[in-house]
């Protein structure tokens, strides 16, 4: 039997386990239908050109959490950012932890989808906003059928968060191949402000797939910060399809630092709906191996006087494949849209491979609208030079690729992360350099 | 009261197309439809060899099998490929040894196109090879030409008296099977040019066929191709202009390229096909597959300047096998009212130390829609390859779509790879600034348009930059003065 076929026949079984009311009841039926119908990409659709997910879906995944897996702190201590005090929401194979999560109801809710869907204090918020947005495209909508489970965060009016939110997920192998699904939703109301870091971590060297979908809603002239940092092993893979739908003079940015897994697929959609929105996307992704990461990202301009921002950095080494798929839409009423995309990459091996497609579909006359995208080595003077002033030469060449990198760094605003990330690097680089020099 | 872009947008709606007449001509028609008797048909009108027809029933089988490109970003009514007439030949045809014997009507007709032959054998170094409807009616300069070893002929000539020629290479850069309109082409074409350069010749004139849809209701299919022998170079230029028409006229052709070691073509094109009135009703489907091949040292350029056409489906592509070859494509597409305009470029790096440089200039006004599409390939063994590519759109009115979608594909660590594309209108500061130095209006979007479109017209061959920017005035004319 075939995942597809898998999922399909267990949706009446998860159905059954959960009590939720008629409207999501409803959705998720429409969904699993949609799932059966469209099922998972493949190659043969523009989107999926360059990634294949045949090699992931052949495993046998176990598709329902267990029970609460537990885990001591100490094991996992390192995957937090523990100099720095934020909200947590921890996950572990799907379920939620409450003893390592941190979860507040004053003034602000940092709680739990399962909750959310639950109980009908949170009514109103779920029928207003909860797939709304999600494209029903099979994956999201297979995420939508078995959503259960994730982060649920609420920021009302004029209110600042006032400590960053972490929300990580774990899996432990308990299972010997595990898919998971996590469901978030955030909604930053009027004036508010907040600060999000996603991470997705597995344990184990068991194959893991997550197939997450995030729905962030951000009202008029508020301010999301997002960071995701992708660091897993080699045997999970992730598909994160993201959806951030923005009201008048917000500004939202996204920050992806794809540094491991196996076949990581970003689908990172924003929709603008106001004036004078500010869309950043940002992205540094450095791999080896056989490990393959695919960007996909659109910005749909529908308003006047709105800027978009991208800007990908990639270096490849090995058998890695970078793939980044980038498309800029700009309706007619869109007029004095500034959009701006740049993909630049360098490859450092014979065997990687770089596929890039920035697109630009633009029906307004009256913008400014660029792309570029450059694929290159590292400058062999300025090796040179380093080298010939006693610098070695993986650290030259590491502080290279920081500085080629250092610009989406230099854009991460909370500066404990900054220096994690910073620590990441390195390491990926095999270097001893601090970096925050 | 001053000029502004509205009436600009007022006045490009009501152009009408200049060069819509019809030339009326006696026509040998065949029946419409398409089946193995008909591409036998032709085959046998041509008086082609058997290979020649077995190689169209080839095509002809595995066109059968294809289905339609969906993928372009064009919309459009499909043709029944059923309810075309495959073959058209203009019904009086001796050979001409001067121009006076040439039918006057069809003098006429160059004659209202600005480019009679008069005025063509005037012009130093230009030798025409006119395709009127599909067959080759007048040869000029040939003799010149012959001295040097040249063949410059029409296909169907060339199968007659160059069989190993044709043999060894039709189909070598672009299969029958390579796509739905290749195959379509290589088991209908009804004729098209054919021209050999021999080893180490320079050609010492710019060779250039004037093909145009006249007959009703018939589809065009011409087959093109050029090969420059080792350390030869040829400029081969092509121009096109086609009657009024309502109903579509499909026009699906297909041309190789082929340049041998240190050789080196520069094609250049103007196509100013009928684009379908103001209300989008009308005008040539322009399917082309456009494909060169260059060996060690070699190098091709293509240049063309798109003006007319309901539809374009055309990517000009250098596959650059050889090592230290260069592929160049430089790019006008302008687009007005309904037109539609997908065309692009691929390059194929193959061989080591390749270089490959793409400027793609795209205009659009009215309602128009104008995509760049291009492939960059750089193969694992291309070891140093180098590609520059730049995309720049200018739109003109908000109902019009400019859209750009490149495909980057590196599998070598010492390739070099830079993309730029922008989009954007005529700034009013730069309006302004004109203005202010008494230029008006008018004048001011002209000598933008041009500056903008300049990195391209310069590459056209000097005869050919006048035929364009004048095409650049008819299809944007009261922008450009």
């Amino acid at each position: 039997m075939d995942l597809k076929e898998k999922l399909v026949s267990s949706f009446l079984a998860f159905e059954n386990t959960i009590n939720v009311d008629d409207t999501v009841h409803d959705i998720r039926s429409q969904a699993i239908k949609t799932f059966e119908e469209k099922g998972f990409p493949t190659k043969k659709e523009e989107a999926w050109k360059y990634t294949s997910l045949n090699t992931v879906l052949k495993h046998d995944y176990s598709i329902f959490p267990k029970e609460e897996n537990a885990i001591e702190f100490k094991d996992i201590k390192k995957y937090f950012l523990h100099d720095l005090d934020t909200y947590k929401i921890v996950f572990i194979d799907g379920k939620y932890s409450s003893h390592l999560s941190e979860t507040t109801h004053e003034k602000i809710d940092v709680c739990l989808m399962s909750s959310a869907l639950t109980y009908d204090k949170y009514r109103a918020v779920i029928d207003n906003y909860f797939n709304k947005i999600a494209r029903q495209d099979g994956l999201t909508s297979l995420n939508t059928a078995f959503s259960k489970e994730g982060a649920y965060i609420y920021i009302p009016k004029n209110k600042l968060a006032d400590k960053p939110i972490q929300i990580i997920h774990f899996s432990t192998g308990n299972e010997a191949a595990q898919m998971l699904q996590p469901r978030n939703l955030i909604v930053v109301e009027e004036n508010s402000h907040v600060q999000i870091i996603e991470r997705h971590q597995s344990l184990t060297d068991n194959p893991v797939l997550t197939n997450s979908v995030t729905e962030i809603f951000v009202d008029k002239r508020a301010i999301v910060d997002y960071y995701k940092i992708q660091n897993d092993n080699q045997n999970a893979s992730l598909i994160d399809n993201t959806y951030i739908e923005q009201q008048a003079q917000s500004v939202a940015s996204v920050h992806t630092f794809a540094f491991g897994g196996n076949i990581t697929r970003n689908n990172l959609n924003f929709y603008q709906k106001g004036e004078g929105i500010d869309s950043i996307l940002n992205g540094v992704t450095i791999l080896e191996e056989k490990q393959h990461v695919d960007h996909n990202t659109l910005v749909h301009h529908t308003e006047p006087n709105c800027e978009s921002h991208q800007d990908y950095k990639g270096i490849f080494d090995e058998k890695s494949t970078g793939v980044f798929n980038g498309k800029i839409i700009v309706n007619k009423e869109a007029q004095k849209t500034n959009a701006f995309q740049s993909n630049n990459n360098i490859l450092l091996s014979d065997k990687a491979t770089i596929n890039s497609k920035p697109q630009l579909e633009i029906f307004a006359d009256d913008v400014k609208c660029s792309h570029g995208c450059t694929i290159g080595q590292l400058d062999d003077n300025a090796l040179f030079y380093m080298r010939s002033r006693g610098i070695g030469e993986k650290e030259a060449k590491a502080l290279l690729m920081y500085a080629f990198a250092n610009n989406v760094l230099e854009s991460v605003k909370i500066p404990q992360l900054k220096n994690r990330i910073n620590a990441l690097i390195a390491k990926k680089l095999g270097v001893d350099i601090g970096f925050d020099l | 009261m001053a000029y502004t872009e509205d009436d600009l947008k007022k006045e490009l709606e009501t152009k009408e197309y200049e060069y819509g007449f019809y030339t009326d001509i006696e026509s040998d028609t065949f029946p419409v439809g398409l089946n193995e008797d008909i591409v036998r048909a032709i085959s046998k009108k041509k008086e082609e060899p058997e290979w020649m027809t077995e190689w169209r029933l080839q095509a002809f089988h595995a066109w059968k099998e294809m289905e339609e490109p969906e993928w372009a970003n064009v919309n459009y009514k499909k043709p029944d490929f059923q309810d075309i007439s495959y073959y058209s030949a203009p019904n009086k045809k001796p050979k001409y040894n001067s121009i006076d014997e040439v039918d006057p009507e069809l003098l006429e007709t160059f004659e209202k196109l600005g480019i009679s032959l008069e005025e063509q054998k005037k012009l130093a170094g230009v030798a025409v090879d006119i395709v009127m409807d599909s067959v080759s009616v007048a040869t000029t300069f040939k003799e010149t030409l012959a001295e040097k070893g040249i063949i410059f002929c029409s296909i169907s000539e060339a199968i007659q008296e160059h069989p190993e020629l044709i043999k060894k290479y039709i189909g070598s850069v672009v299969p029958q099977k390579d796509n739905f309109y290749a195959a379509l082409n290589s088991a209908v074409f009804s004729d098209g040019s054919f021209c050999y350069i021999p080893k180490g010749v320079r050609c010492p004139m710019e060779l250039s066929t004037y093909f145009r849809i006249n007959q009703a209701g018939t589809g065009q299919f011409e087959r093109t191709l050029v090969i420059a022998d080792q350390g030869s170079y040829v400029s081969y230029l092509e121009g096109c202009t086609a009657p009024s028409r309502d109903e579509n006229q499909l026009h699906a052709a297909v041309v190789e390229l082929i340049a041998l070691d240190d050789a080196e073509i520069k094609y250049s094109t103007v196509q100013n096909w009928y684009p379908g009135n103001a209300e989008g009703h009308g005008g040539v489907y322009n399917f082309v597959t456009k494909r060169g091949l260059c060996e060690t040292n070699a190098k091709i350029s293509w240049t063309q300047v798109e003006t007319g056409s309901a539809i374009t489906w055309k990517y000009p592509s250098c596959v650059l096998k050889g090592d230290h070859s260069v592929g160049e494509f430089y790019s006008i597409a302008v687009t007005n009212n309904f037109q539609q305009a997908d065309t692009g470029t691929k390059m194929i790096h193959l061989g080591k130390n390749t270089k490959s440089t793409i400027i793609s200039k795209g205009i659009s006004a009215g309602k128009s829609q104008n995509s760049y599409r291009g492939l960059v390939q750089i193969n694992s063994r291309a070891t140093n390859a180098r590609n520059f590519s730049q995309c720049d759109s200018l739109l003109m009115g908000n109902e019009c779509g400019a859209h750009t979608f490149p495909y980057i594909e590196a599998k070598n660590k010492t390739a070099q790879i830079e993309h730029e594309a922008t989009t954007s209108k005529i700034g009013e500061d730069q309006i302004f600034y004109c203005n202010q130095r008494g230029i008006d209006t008018e004048k001011a979007i002209a000598l933008i348009v041009n500056g903008f479109s300049k990195e391209v017209l310069n590459k056209l061959p000097m005869e050919f930059a006048v035929e364009a920017q004048k095409l650049l005035e008819i299809s944007l004319e009261g922008s450009v003065g």
